[in-house]
C-alpha cells in the first residue's frame, strides 16, 4: 500500500469511529438530533450530553491514541524491539503513579497543569529506568524483565498511595489507574492533557529520521551525521509528555503500542519513520474502536477500558513472544 | 391508718415486696455500661440515654460530614469499633447497625457481652420503630415512646404541607454516579419536602447507577448532591463535571449534610432544609 | 587532496594505549588496506577517526560537523546489522540521509545515486526484496551498497567482506578498486592479506595501536614484518594470474 492511500483510509477510519463515538452513549438520541445539537449548541439537555459528554470524550479517545501508537511506535524504534510499549515497560504505570501522587497530596489542585505534569514527571522516570536497564538493542528476555520490575514497582506504590488516602473512595480506584477509563470525563480534561500530548507529539517526529537511521545500528546513525543524544532526550521527553498526560487523565491503558505498531509495520514496509505516523492514526482509532466497545458490550455496566484493550492485546502478545523464541531457538 | 405494718398484713407486705422487686427489677434490667459502635445508634442512644448510661459512642459520632449530633459527642469518649477496644470498656450492652463489620460482632457475642442490633432505617416509620427499640433497650421505654410520637407528628406535619407544593423534580446525584430511589432515607426525605425523584421516573425505587447521560436528559429542576470527602477521589470527581455545572445553571443545586446519613429525627431539618 | 590526516592520535582505554601517537594521511585516489592482528587497534583507529570515541591529537574529520563529516566519509562498521524487515532499496536509501532535510522524501539524484550503488554492488535483482530474508553474504553487499550511496569522497569500511563468497569477495574489493580509480578513496581493515595484497594500492599495518608499515603492499609485507606482527610466514610468489601474496605456515 502506498504511503498516500495508507493515510487515506486511516484518516477516513478515524473520522468514521469519531462519528460513531459521538453518536453512542446511553441517552440513546438519534443521530440527526445530536449531530444538530452538538454545532448548535444551547442550553438544551440534548446539546449539553453531546457538548460536554460526549465531544470530550470522543477527542480524548482520538487524542490518546494518538499519544499511545506513536509512543509506541518511538520506542519500538529506538529500542529496536517491537515489544518495547509504554504499557508493557513500565511508562504508564510510572505516569499513573505520578498522577496518583498529585492528586492525594493535593499538588493537583495547586495550579493548572500540575496535573498532566505530575503524570509526565513519573513517566520520565519510568523511562529512563527502561533505557537504562534494558538499552538498545538489548534482548527481548531483558527489556521484558525490566519493565515487569517497573511496573510492578509503580502499581505497588500507587496502591500504598491510595491506601494510605483519607477518602473513603480512594482504595477502590486502583482500578481506574490500572485499567484505564473514559467514561465521565469532561472538556476541563481535555484542556488539561491535550496540549502537552501535542507538546509530546512534536518532540516524537523530531526523532523520525533516527529511527529510520538506527535501523543500521547506532555507530552508522552517529556516522550519518545524525545526533544520538538529542535523539534519546527528544524521546524521553516525548513519550513522557503524550503518555504521562494521557494517564493523568484516563488511567494507563495498555496494549495500544503493542497492538498498532504490530499491524501497521507490515504497511509501512516496516519503515520507523512512516510507522510514526501510522501508528498515530491507528492508535486514535483503535481506542475510539474500544471506547464504543465498552458502551456495547456492558452498557450497564462501567467495563474498564484496559480490559478490553488487554483481550485483544494479550494474544498478540503471546503470538509476539512465540515468534521470538522461534528466532532464538 | 397506721403506717406501722402489723404483722398480721401479709397481702400489704407482699404488695410493697412486689413493687420494690419490680423497681429493684427494672433498675436491674437498664444496662449501666452501653457503648455504641455504629453512626446511626450512636445517635440514638445519644437521645435516649440516661447520664451516665452511655459509655462510649463510635468515632464516626464525631465527624461533622455524617454525624448530625458532632457537637455533642465531643461529651463522649469514642471507640474504634474494634472488639478488643469495646470489651476492655467493660459494657453490659453493644449497640451495633446490620451491617456492622460481623466479625467484630460475632467475637463479642462469644465474649459474652450482649448486643442489639439496630437495622437501617429507610422510611419515617421505621425511624419511630427504632426510636421505641432504643428507649426498650436501654430501659427508657417511657422515653423511647415519647421521641417517637413527637417525631411522628412532626412528620406528618411536614408532610401535610408538602401535598400542596407544585411537584419539582429533583435528583439526588453522589459518587460514582450513584442515585437513591423512592425506597431509601433520601427518597422520603425528598417526598416529604415535595419533590418529585427523577429516579422513580427512571423505574429505580432503590436507585443504583445514573448514567450522567440519563440524568441530563432528565432535566431535573433541583440538583441535589453529596458532600465531599477530604482529598481527592476519582468516584467523586463525577460530582464537578462540567456539565453538571452547566445543569446547575438553571436548577437548583444544594448538597446533602449529616443529617440525610440516619435514620433519626434530624431527617426534619433535611426536609425544612430543601423546602427552602 | 588531503581526504584523512590524523596527527599524533592516542585513544586511551583505561590505563592502556589502544591507539599510541599515530599520524598517517589518505588522499584521492588510494584504495588502503588497513592490517594487523586481532586487537591491533585497526577498529578503534577507524572510529576514532571518526569522532566516534574520545581520542587525543588531532584530525581533520574529526574538526567537522557531524552533517559535514556524513558528506565526507562514509562508514560501514563491522556489525551487520539490519533491524526491521525493510526492502533492499530503503535500506540503501538510508545512505542519503546526509543529504535529505528533515522529512523529505528523496529527489531524483538520490534516486540515481541508490540505483548506481545497488548496480555496483550487483543487487538488481535483490532490489525489491526483504533486506532480512537475504543470506549474511547479500545482506553485507547491502550494506556495503548502502555507504556507496552516501557518495563521499572517502569510504571507511571495516571488515567489508568478512563471510562473503568468493566471487563476491573479488568483485566487492575490485568495487573499492574502482572507487579509487575514479579519484574517491578507500580506507578497509582487513584480514584477509593475498586479496589486500592484490587490490590494495597501499597497505598499513598496525601492531599494538602502532604503525609499523605503511606503504606499497610489496614494501609492507615483507617476510620479517609478516613474521613479527602475524607469526605466520608468508610470500610474494608467482601465479598464473600475477604476483600474489600467499600465507605459507604458522610460526611456532
Amino acid at each position: 500500500m502506498t504511503p498516500r492511500a495508507l493515510f487515506t483510509s486511516l484518516s477516513v477510519l478515524l473520522v468514521g469511529l469519531f462519528c460513531a463515538s459521538l453518536l453512542i452513549g446511553p441517552a440513546g438520541l438519534g443521530i440527526g438530533e445530536s449531530l444538530t445539537a452538538l454545532i448548535a449548541g444551547g442550553d438544551d439537555p440534548l446539546a449539553l450530553v453531546m457538548q460536554e459528554i460526549r465531544l470530550p470524550r470522543a477527542i480524548l479517545g482520538a487524542l490518546i491514541g494518538v499519544s499511545l501508537g506513536l509512543a509506541g511506535a518511538a520506542m519500538q524504534g529506538y529500542l529496536r524491539n517491537p515489544l518495547a510499549e509504554p504499557g508493557l515497560i513500565g511508562v504508564s504505570g510510572s505516569a499513573a503513579l505520578g498522577a496518583v501522587l498529585a492528586l492525594q497530596t493535593g499538588v493537583a489542585a495547586s495550579f493548572a497543569l500540575a496535573l498532566p505534569l505530575s503524570g509526565l514527571a513519573g513517566a520520565v522516570i519510568g523511562v529512563l529506568l527502561i533505557l537504562m536497564l534494558a538499552g538498545p538493542r538489548g534482548s527481548s528476555m531483558t527489556l521484558i524483565l525490566a519493565g515487569i520490575a517497573i511496573s510492578a514497582l509503580a502499581g505497588a506504590l500507587t496502591a500504598l498511595v491510595l491506601n494510605l488516602s483519607p477518602n473513603p473512595f480512594a482504595t477502590s480506584e486502583i482500578v481506574f489507574w490500572m485499567m484505564g477509563s473514559l467514561a465521565d470525563r469532561s472538556m476541563s480534561h481535555v484542556w488539561l492533557a491535550g496540549p502537552i500530548m501535542l507538546v509530546g507529539w512534536g518532540m516524537i517526529s523530531l526523532t523520525a529520521r533516527t529511527l529510520d537511521a538506527l535501523t543500521l545500528g547506532e555507530d552508522a546513525t552517529s556516522a550519518l551525521g545524525l545526533s544520538l543524544t538529542a535523539t534519546r532526550l527528544w524521546l524521553v521527553l516525548g513519550v513522557a509528555a503524550s503518555v504521562g498526560a494521557a494517564t493523568s487523565v484516563a488511567g494507563a491503558i495498555g496494549f495500544v503500542g503493542l497492538v498498532v505498531p504490530h499491524l501497521m509495520r507490515p504497511l509501512v514496509g516496516a519503515r520507523p519513520a512512516r510507522l510514526l505516523w501510522a501508528s498515530a492514526l491507528g492508535g486514535a482509532s483503535m481506542v475510539l474502536a474500544a471506547d464504543i466497545a465498552v458502551r456495547l458490550v456492558l452498557p450497564d455496566r462501567d467495563l474498564k477500558l484496559g480490559v478490553l484493550m488487554a483481550l485483544v492485546g494479550a494474544p498478540l502478545f503471546l503470538h509476539l513472544i512465540y515468534k521470538t523464541r522461534r528466532e532464538f531457538a | 391508718m397506721s403506717v406501722f405494718v402489723r404483722r398480721s398484713d401479709p397481702n400489704i407486705l407482699a404488695a410493697v415486696a412486689a413493687l420494690l422487686i419490680c423497681a429493684g427489677a427494672a433498675m436491674a434490667d437498664a444496662p449501666k455500661r452501653v457503648v455504641s459502635i455504629n453512626l446511626c445508634t450512636d445517635q440514638l442512644a445519644m437521645m435516649l440515654a440516661a447520664p451516665g448510661q452511655l459509655v462510649s459512642v463510635s468515632y464516626l459520632a464525631r465527624d461533622r460530614r455524617s454525624s448530625a449530633m458532632a457537637d455533642l459527642a465531643e461529651g463522649y469518649p469514642v471507640n474504634r469499633g474494634l472488639a478488643e477496644d469495646v470489651f476492655l470498656l467493660k459494657p453490659d450492652l453493644v449497640l451495633t447497625g446490620d451491617h456492622t463489620t460481623p466479625a467484630t460482632v460475632a467475637m463479642l457475642e462469644r465474649l459474652g457481652v450482649r448486643v442489639e442490633r439496630f437495622s437501617l432505617a429507610t422510611d419515617f416509620d421505621q425511624i419511630a420503630d427504632r426510636l421505641r427499640q432504643m428507649g426498650r433497650a436501654l430501659g427508657r421505654e417511657a422515653m423511647g415512646a415519647a421521641a417517637a410520637a413527637r417525631f411522628e407528628a412532626d412528620v406528618a406535619g411536614l408532610q401535610s404541607d408538602a401535598g400542596q407544593r407544585m411537584a419539582r423534580r429533583a435528583a439526588l446525584y453522589y459518587a460514582n454516579g450513584y442515585t437513591s430511589g423512592d425506597d431509601t432515607l433520601a427518597g422520603h426525605i425528598l417526598a416529604a419536602a415535595g419533590l418529585a425523584n427523577i429516579a422513580s421516573e427512571l423505574g429505580m425505587p432503590a436507585g443504583g447507577s445514573l448514567a450522567l447521560e440519563t440524568l441530563v436528559m432528565a432535566g431535573p429542576d433541583a440538583l441535589i448532591t453529596a458532600e465531599r470527602f477530604e482529598g481527592h477521589s476519582r468516584s467523586e470527581d463525577i460530582l464537578n463535571h462540567g456539565v453538571l455545572r452547566r445543569v446547575a445553571e438553571s436548577a437548583a443545586r444544594s448538597t446533602t449534610n449529616a443529617n440525610w446519613v440516619c435514620g433519626t429525627p434530624h431527617v426534619l431539618s433535611a426536609i425544612e432544609g430543601l423546602r427552602e | 587532496m588531503t581526504l584523512l590526516s590524523l596527527e599524533h592520535m592516542t585513544v586511551t582505554r583505561g590505563a592502556r594505549r589502544v591507539i599510541d601517537d599515530v599520524s598517517l594521511t589518505i588522499g584521492a585516489g588510494e584504495f588502503v588496506g588497513l592490517i594487523g592482528p586481532n586487537g591491533a587497534g585497526k577498529t578503534t583507529l577507524m572510529r576514532a577517526a571518526l569522532s566516534l570515541l574520545p581520542a587525543k591529537g588531532t584530525c581533520n574529520l574529526r574538526q567537522l560537523k557531524p552533517s559535514e563529516r556524513a558528506r565526507a566519509v562514509a562508514w560501514l562498521p563491522q556489525q551487520r546489522e539490519i533491524a526491521w524487515p525493510v526492502d533492499v532499496e530503503t535500506v540503501v536509501a538510508l545512505g542519503r540521509i546526509p543529504y535529505l532535510p528533515r522529512g523529505a522524501s528523496l529527489r531524483d539524484d538520490d534516486r540515481a545515486a541508490v540505483g548506481h550503488a545497488v548496480s555496483r554492488m550487483g543487487l538488481e535483482a535483490f532490489a525489491g526484496r526483504i533486506a532480512t530474508q537475504l543470506s549474511g553474504g547479500e545482506q553485507a553487499r547491502v550494506l556495503i551498497a548502502r555507504a556507496l550511496a552516501q557518495d563521499t569522497p572517502l569510504f571507511m569500511a571495516d571488515e567489508p567482506i568478512a563471510g562473503l563468497d568468493p566471487a563476491h569477495q573479488l568483485s566487492t574489493m575490485r568495487a573499492f578498486a574502482d572507487l579509487a580509480r575514479d579519484g574517491r578513496s578507500v580506507l578497509a581493515a582487513l584480514h584477509d592479506l593475498p586479496l589486500a595484497a592484490r587490490y590494495c594500492t597501499r597497505l598499513i599495518l598496525i601492531d599494538a595501536g602502532r604503525i609499523v608499515a605503511d606503504g606499497p603492499p610489496r614494501a609492507v609485507l615483507t617476510e620479517e614484518n609478516v613474521a613479527e606482527v602475524f607469526g605466520v610466514r608468508g610470500a610474494f610468489a608467482e601465479t598464473g594470474a600475477g604476483v600474489a601474496f600467499q600465507v605459507l605456515e604458522a610460526l611456532p
